[in-house]
């Protein structure tokens, strides 16, 4: 099960973050992670919102270099160990991963997984009984 | 099948056309440093004489002539013969200062008319053709140069000028007009007042266009065919040599023709101001081997570009000088390596990935340049992965230090940062001060 990232090319200019979260809630667009991967002269701004088709289509409007890509929501089960459990099995299976953040909403920890191959990560994951989010599965938390 | 208008010049051997240069060289050289004080001058201060020069080989030893040397001497300073051999006066409206002014005895006119009538002919413009002149008449050389060359080869000149667009197609229409000869914007202009008239181009018997006097791209080229359902020829020349004709693109369009028996090219390092091997990229440099009113001598153009001298497929061994490819004046010194942001363009191009735009900015930071080139990413090459951007800057980096001999800072930067504009883009900020 795949859910929406939308991925947002920064160059590292203040203010563009504040300026994309007043286009959000303008929207009322609501983001529910969100994490940034930088070097030393740009980053990519990754978040997880309820409506990233829409959020995608507003910012490209606005000029910001903008895309959607297909990430892992991993829901981390309540027991002590099991991320790492999971973690292992992906590492295991020879798949790397390119990012990875975590977030929580009320009592559930969701981790978002970038791998580099996705396909066989999510069969890892399915192998090993790990659960994952759709987007309605996501949206409806 | 191929016209030439002169073939036996068009097409003589290498050894012929250089032989018939070091002739006219010769004389050429004597006429001006005995007939203008201006010319004099400069040849006894570099301390060359007219025996000095007895090869077109020896042409290296004579001085240059600058665009500032013309308005240093406005308006008639670089006249070589009195003024009642004068007959006619052409001047360019220079974007600054003082316009070029150029004087012309009855043979120059002559010898004008016979380079127009080649050109023509090269792109394949005949007796039987009905040629539409809409470059502006008057001091522009633009409507004359055409009109004369047009006459001479005997095609029907309709001489509109420019401007009246709607008189134009009309009579365009009516009479049949087979060439239209005017600048490439006003033949963009043209074509889409045809459609806005509600015309059909199909009842339009155009097939030849003869554009110069201006910078175009390929791009406006395929617009320009398409629209005006014809095929576009560019005419290269300029105000100090003549005016239009110093060559033209024949059927190959394999490059310009330079019609060399009049107007001899030499490409030169801008900064060594030294003679560079054929091929190599550099300032084009024109001397005016038969034009006595107001001979150029070594006069640099500040246009870059390469020159070709194998024989065409259209038959014709004239040097053939590649697109302009910028100005030397935009050359930048950056850690003592001469940097041309044309350069630095086709590099950009030659990336997908990359928008057509960029930007050089360059600085002086603890007495070392700093040289950063702003990119755009194309939206669809953008992704989630910070690696993958990371390696495209590698790799435009690796790209220029090979290229340029320097390394530059490649910074990404978001989508429409960097301006747009149309012609004549400002493509680097020098930031560095020269006290
Ligand atoms: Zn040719």
């Amino acid at each position: 099960m795949l859910i929406k990232q939308l991925s947002v090319f920064l160059e590292n200019r203040l203010g563009r973050f504040s300026q994309i979260a007043k286009i959000f809630s303008e929207a009322g667009i609501n983001m529910k992670a969100f994490t940034v991967s930088e070097n030393a002269e740009f980053g990519v701004l990754h978040l997880i919102v309820s409506d990233p088709e829409k959020a995608c289509a507003l910012l490209r409007e606005k000029s910001f270099a903008a895309t959607l890509n297909d990430v892992i929501c991993l829901q981390c089960p309540d027991v002590p160990g099991a991320l790492e459990v999971a973690l292992a099995a992906i590492t295991e299976a020879g798949i790397s991963i390119e990012y990875m953040y975590a977030f929580a909403q009320g009592s559930t920890a969701s981790v978002i997984i970038r791998p580099n191959d996705l396909d066989k990560c999510i069969e890892v994951l399915s192998e090993n009984k790990f659960k994952t989010l759709t987007q309605e599965g996501l949206n409806s938390i | 099948m191929t016209m030439y208008w002169n073939k036996k010049v068009e097409c003589m051997s290498r050894e012929e056309m250089r032989r018939l240069q070091s002739e006219r060289l010769v004389k050429m050289v004597e006429h001006v440093y005995n007939d203008s004080t201006y010319y004099r001058k400069r040849m006894d201060e570099c301390g060359v004489k007219p025996q000095d020069i007895r090869s077109i080989d020896d042409i290296s030893k004579l001085p240059f002539t600058t665009k500032q040397d013309l308005r240093d001497n406005y308006p008639f300073g670089l006249f070589c013969v009195p003024m009642e051999d004068i007959v006619r006066l052409h001047a360019s409206s220079g974007t600054t200062g003082k316009p070029i002014v150029a004087g012309y005895t009855k043979d120059d006119l002559a010898m004008w008319s016979e380079v127009v009538a080649r050109s023509l002919m090269a792109a394949g413009v005949s007796k039987d053709d009905i040629m539409q002149v809409s470059y502006g008449y008057g001091l522009f050389t633009g409507g004359l140069g055409a009109h004369d060359g047009g006459t001479l080869i005997g095609a029907s000149i309709v001489p509109t000028s420019s401007g009246n667009t709607e008189k134009q197609i009309t009579l365009m229409r009516d009479f049949g007009s087979t060439v239209l000869a005017c600048t490439p914007s006003y033949a963009l202009y043209i074509a889409d007042s045809i459609k806005k008239s509600g015309f059909d181009i199909k009842d339009f018997k155009l097939r030849v266009g003869i554009f110069g006097a201006e910078p175009w791209t390929d791009a406006m080229r395929r617009d320009i065919e398409e629209k005006l359902n014809i095929k576009a020829f560019d005419i290269y020349g300029l105000t100090e040599m003549c005016g239009p004709g110093v060559g033209c693109e024949c059927e190959c369009q394999n490059g310009t023709h330079l019609w060399e028996d009049h107007f001899y090219p030499e490409i030169i390092d801008p900064v060594t101001l030294q003679p560079l091997p054929p091929g190599e990229k550099g300032e084009l440099v024109f001397t005016n081997l038969t034009k006595w009113g107001m001979p150029m001598i070594r006069y640099r153009t500040r246009d870059l570009t390469t020159l070709h001298y194998e024989t065409c497929e259209c038959g014709r061994t004239a040097v053939r000088m590649s697109k302009i490819l910028g100005r030397s004046d935009d050359m930048l010194i950056i850690r003592g390596v001469n940097v041309f942001p044309s350069t630095i363009e086709s590099i950009i191009l030659e990336f997908p990935e990359c928008e057509p735009y960029y930007m050089i900015e360059v600085d002086r930071v603890n007495n070392t340049d700093t040289f950063d080139i702003q990119v755009e990413v194309k939206p669809e090459y953008y992704t989630d992965r910070i690696t993958e951007l990371a390696a495209l800057k590698k790799r435009i980096t690796a790209r220029v230090q090979s290229v340029v001999g320097i390394s530059p800072n490649i910074k990404i930067v978001e989508p429409n940062t960097i301006e747009r504009s149309m012609g004549k883009a400002k493509h680097a900020i020098d930031h560095r001060k020269f006290e």
